[in-house]
């Protein structure tokens, strides 16, 4: 084991500026209103840098940058781009402690997971999508001996892209390495809850990127993210957040006529069929790793298996072993590469988990483990700490059917695979499944018959760049990730092209 | 009193009144969802189109704001939350959407209670045998 000396401590393998402007047009500038709002981290609720309060113009400026850069980025040639993504991922993974060490601070997630997961998956995104925007074609379609009708892929110009605070750098690079590789220029707000880290990896790689094609404003929600979102110059919004404000980000687009990508959120159902248990080997050790995966990053990503159903015939034996294991589960500081979860990622949030905890208690759902803040002590006493909590309940009590974005899972039982299917889709959300059998052929139905974008089957929460990821139903609109994001940010150009002689006969 | 389906702590009130003399009258929609939802949306009033897909669930009266508040909540969601009560409070925090709020360092929150039988009974909500 190792602790990491935490960010501004001597010995720490990052250090955090004390203050952060907004990056536009390849430099850093203070913002317009001349304000600061302080950033503290989660892991003992105290500041540690102060980071500029962007308003609507500061947010111009930025779209006039970007607007200024994107011809000539987008006129670059896909080996070109695909360059610069390539140099990126490099560079990030030269720096890749200090970055998962300076997340870690900013989010409060246990640094195991930025080390193992977060940041190599933003590598690794950057070099697939450097990959895939050279290896992308357009198409040719012969209509007859004369006529022939080009399909060309072009850049849509500027996009807006908010990015949410639960997975602040690769969140950001979902949506930042497409939309680069297409050939956009970008104006990108990061959530005021983790607005400082994007700015270590910024700092890291912007002398790889021309000026304008990335730029980044800072500040909150109603005074920066809004006015990205109604902004006139922009060509396409990007999303990832709840359903109020992706209604708002659609109202505003409409405004505009452009399209906008969301992803709002799920209620994910983790389906347990009884053959999970016809034997206690290493499947049955995966699968109770399976269930234990609602507290992945505190509970704070859109696909959390806050949903666990299991058959009634192994309902008792499955869950008390599981349970077993959320107890196992190592709380502590998030910089202790032994610690599995750690902090919440704000005091809102975490108010928010405990008024879900009372409500489902007041349902009269059943606490297995957990349900209680956590004092870790020392510094960390003003950290946003929660234990990991099993609730035993019906799929129609509020903390079966509301994302609570903490670590807690509503389990409940079903009888056979119709009633699995019925218990799975009865939810607003589609963005996550997951479905636990040895028989290929339940797994493969259960996959099909859940109303979900991604159902992990005898997995959960890998998030690889080649596997498309987005919502049904409330979760959302479009995809991210894989090749087929490519076209979320593309225009399709069409040369209808005769190479006939002669009139075609109507005049 | 009549029974209401959402009420109003007192320093969430002191919070709205600050809010009505900065951007005038207000609404509420509930969120649902990741990162900021499950959570109450405060706007400027009719900046959020409501609409079929919409329930009002009341209207907050706060000593000092001219106008009542309206809380609105998809009808979807509303089909999960009609058993419960709601109340809007107020904890320090951080980032909301684009609710109004964020930027004075705190965050609206909604409190939770079962409605009482006799409270579903003059809601006209079916009362669930036991």
């Amino acid at each position: 084991m190792a602790t990491y000396a935490a960010p501004g401590d001597s010995g720490s393998v990052v250090a955090f500026r004390p203050r952060y402007d907004h990056f536009i047009g390849g430099e850093y500038v203070p913002p317009t209103g001349g304000e600061y709002f302080a950033n503290p981290t989660p892991v003992t609720g105290a500041p540690f840098t102060e980071v500029a309060r962007g308003t609507a113009a500061d947010v111009d400026r930025a779209v006039r940058a970007a607007e200024g850069a994107a011809a000539a980025w987008g006129r670059t040639s896909p080996a070109e781009r695909a360059e610069v993504l390539n140099k990126i991922a490099d560079r990030i993974e030269q720096n890749l402690e200090a970055i998962a060490v300076a997340e870690s601070w900013e989010n409060g997630k246990p640094v195991r997971e930025t080390l193992a997961a977060d940041i190599p998956l933003a590598i690794d995104h950057f070099r697939y999508f450097a990959g895939a925007i050279r290896a992308q074609e357009g198409g040719i379609s012969q209509l007859d001996a004369d006529t022939v009708a080009y399909h060309f892929h072009e850049p849509l110009g500027v996009v807006g892209q908010i990015i949410p605070w639960n997975f602040p750098i690769l969140m950001a690079t979902w949506k930042l390495a497409p939309a680069l590789a297409a050939g956009n220029t970008v104006v990108l707000k990061p959530a005021e809850q983790t607005p400082a880290s994007i700015h270590v990896l910024l700092e890291l790689i912007a002398d790889l990127i021309p000026p304008g094609v990335v730029n980044v404003v800072n500040g909150f929600g109603v005074e920066a993210g809004k006015p990205l979102a109604q902004h006139s110059g922009i060509r396409k919004v990007a999303f990832t957040g709840e359903t109020t404000t992706g209604r708002l980000i659609m109202q505003y687009a409409s405004e505009n006529i452009i399209p906008v990508t969301l992803e709002l959120g799920g209620k994910s159902p983790n389906v347990f069929f009884a053959d999970v248990a016809d034997a206690r080997d290493a499947f049955y050790d995966k699968a109770l790793e399976g269930f234990a995966m609602f507290a992945l990053n505190q509970g704070e990503v859109c696909t959390c298996p806050s949903r666990a159903l299991i058959q009634s015939s192994i309902y008792s034996s499955f869950l008390s072993d599981a349970v077993e294991r959320v107890k196992k589960i190592k709380q502590g500081n998030p910089l202790d590469t032994d610690t599995m979860i750690g902090a919440q990622a704000s005091n809102d949030q975490l108010e928010k988990i405990l008024s879900y905890i009372d409500i489902g208690k007041q349902e009269g759902a059943k606490v297995l483990t957990g349900g209680e803040r956590v004092d870790l002590g020392g510094e960390l006493s003003g950290g946003y700490y929660v234990q990991p909590t099993v609730f035993e309940g019906d799929n129609k009590m509020r903390v079966f059917q509301e994302e609570i974005f903490g670590p807690v899972v509503a389990v409940t039982r079903f009888d056979d695979y119709d009633d699995a299917i019925k218990v799975a889709n009865d939810t607003l959300y589609g963005l996550g499944a997951g479905v636990w059998s040895r028989n290929g052929n339940t797994a493969f139905r259960a996959g099909r018959d859940i109303q979900a974008g991604r159902v992990w089957t005898n997995c959960y929460h890998a998030y690889p760049a080649h596997a498309a990821f987005g919502g049904y139903k409330q979760s959302g609109i479009g995809r991210e990730n894989h090749k087929m994001m490519l076209d979320h940010y593309q225009q399709t150009k069409n040369l209808l092209v005769s190479y006939s002689q002669n009139a075609q006969g109507f005049f | 009193m009549a029974v209401n389906r959402v009420d109003v702590t007192a320093d969430a009130a002191d919070l709205l009144r600050r809010l009505a003399g900065r951007h005038g009258p207000l609404m509420f929609h509930q969120s649902g969802g990741c990162c900021d939802g499950s959570a109450p949306m405060c706007y400027p009033a009719g900046e959020f189109r409501t609409g079929n897909a919409d329930v009002h669930l009341g209207d907050l009266r706060v000593d000092g704001v001219g106008e009542p508040i309206a809380v609105w909540m998809s009808a979807a969601q509303f089909e999960y939350w009609r058993h419960t009560h709601l109340t809007i409070d107020v904890v320090p925090g951080r980032g909301s959407g684009f609710s109004l709020e964020a930027p004075e360092g705190v965050r609206f929150l909604i409190r939770s209670r079962l409605l009482t039988e006799q409270e579903l009974v003059e809601l006209g909500e079916y009362v669930r045998p036991r």
